[in-house]
């Protein structure tokens, strides 16, 4: 193996960051449309309107029940195919992670939002609000604010699953790194620049969480 | 204004309401009293449509709660409601607190929302307290926000349930000099408590309930010259030895 050689991460350095952006990018996207979603599923079930809340439990106990991976491979081929045209791995596999992660968000919030006292609820009806008024301006706000932290963890795992794109060969940071490990024959230098960069934000996130959490229950 | 004829309510197989028949004239102040689990919190509830009834009608200002084409929302926005928990919004300020539905439910302007919070927080004892955050007020600061929280949509009726019960008793004037001061004002009020001082201040009127009954409905003299029942006689005995 010979010596460990910096020299490969700085002279690939342009390469390792897009790598990293398309990460990130795929991390907050994902993030971002999971809990839309999931908050919109958690709400649906929540109401408890006939069939489309059990259409709304179905799906969470679907998506829940299945590996990651094979949702992503299956929306690799599944979502050209419904569109009817290419869409680059990048959104097939940013539409896997959506559906995936609303089903776990969606129980997150189903939880938050439970966790609101029912007087909550009646003193916004009681001044008038409608049931989405009182979800919007009253509920929601609370319980999200009760859930960052849970919803942050969630996210740092997230952040650590957008390496399962690997499967569809999106060049995400860790497939970034293992080409350039395999074309220069570096492969220790560059995984473990990889795993220091992975145990580095997720740590990070973990202990904002952490912080957060405590500042909360205080 | 206020009409409950033959009201009842069932959870299930057990009835919280049965035959209730009462009434709340404009400006008229109701007190209703009773032992634990009689129903006053559900028929107040019922008031303002956050309970459905199973049976009989009820209607505010001749507008029928449980009827199919009224709008529950609007007419909501005209009846106050106080609760024993306060149940203040934590994650705004006072002043918000009292602005939110003025601005959802009455689309007021802010400025003429505020104005309106801040002559009402004034009312209520509590204008320097506009910028704080509930949790950082006592109880009694908190019922007062409830209430000029309901007062700030111009009801034309305030329910109160159990508006003091939670409270320490060094608070519990506070909220009862507001709630005379509206009383006084000729605020139609339908008060569930067991502060007997505050009835034979302002009430009109007492009902006093039992399992689901309104077993007495009576002039507050008359109520209180105790020539009514005997379970009320022995209620009121009980709780004005305390
Ligand atoms: N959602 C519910 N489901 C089933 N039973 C209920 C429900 N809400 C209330 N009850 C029952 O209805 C009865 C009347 O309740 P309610 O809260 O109206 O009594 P209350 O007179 O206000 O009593 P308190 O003085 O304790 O507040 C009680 O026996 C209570 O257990
Ligand atoms: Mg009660």
């Amino acid at each position: 193996m010979g010596d460990f050689d910096y020299s490969v991460i700085f002279d690939n350095l342009p390469l390792l960051i897009d790598g990293l952006k398309v990460t990130f990018l795929l991390t907050i996207l994902a993030v971002v449309g999971g809990i839309v979603l999931g908050t919109l599923l958690a709400l649906i079930r929540i109401a408890k309107v006939p069939v489309i809340s059990w259409v709304a439990a179905a799906y969470v106990n679907f998506f829940r029940s299945l590996p990651l991976i094979l949702v992503i491979f299956w929306l690799y081929f599944l979502v050209p195919l419904f569109l009817g045209r290419p869409v680059g791995s990048f959104y097939s596999v940013l539409i896997a992670f959506i559906l995936f992660e609303a089903a776990y968000y969606s129980e997150i919030i189903r939880a938050g939002i439970s966790s609101i006292r029912s007087g909550q609820v009646a003193a916004g009806r009681a001044i008038g609000l409608s049931y989405p008024q009182t979800m919007r301006y009253i509920v929601l706000p609370q319980a999200f604010r009760s859930m960052v932290p849970v919803l942050l963890t969630q996210a740092i795992v997230l952040f650590q699953d957008t390496s399962l794109v690997y499967v569809v060969g999106l060049k995400d940071f860790l497939v970034s790194a293992e080409l350039i490990a395999n074309r220069d024959q570096r492969l220790v230098e560059m995984f473990v620049l990889v795993a220091i960069v992975y145990f580095f934000f997720s740590f990070a996130g973990s202990l904002y969480a952490r912080h957060l959490q405590r500042k909360l229950s205080v | 204004m206020i009409e409950i004829n033959h009201a009842s309510k069932w959870y299930g197989d057990f009835q919280v309401l049965n035959d209730c028949t009462t009434r709340v004239d404009k400006g008229e102040v109701v007190v209703i009293c009773g032992p634990s689990g009689s129903g006053k919190s559900t028929l107040i509830k019922c008031v303002n449509g956050l309970e459905s009834i199973g049976s009989g009608d009820i209607s505010v200002d001749g507008s029928k709660v449980n009827g199919r084409k009224t709008n529950l929302n609007q007419l909501r926005s005209r009846i106050g409601m106080v609760f024993q928990s306060f149940e203040l919004f934590p994650h705004m300020s006072v002043l918000d607190n009292v602005m939110l539905g003025q601005l959802k439910v009455l689309k007021r302007s802010t400025d003429e929302a505020e104005q309106r919070a801040q002559a009402l927080l004034l009312q209520v004892g509590l204008a320097d307290h506009a910028y704080k955050y509930p949790a950082q007020l006592s109880g009694g600061q908190q019922q007062r926000v409830a209430i000029a929280r309901g007062l700030a949509m111009d009801p034309i009726a305030m329910l109160f349930d159990e508006p003091t019960s939670a409270l320490d008793p060094e608070m519990i004037n506070d909220v009862l000099d507001v709630m005379v001061d509206l009383a006084q004002d000729g605020m139609t009020m339908m008060v569930v408590t067991h502060e007997m001082g505050f009835a034979q201040k302002v009430a009109d009127r007492i009902v006093f309930m039992d399992e689901g009954r309104i077993v007495e409905d009576s002039p507050k003299d008359e109520f209180f010259k105790a020539q009514g029942s005997e379970r009320a006689k022995e209620f009121l005995s009980k709780i004005l030895t305390h």
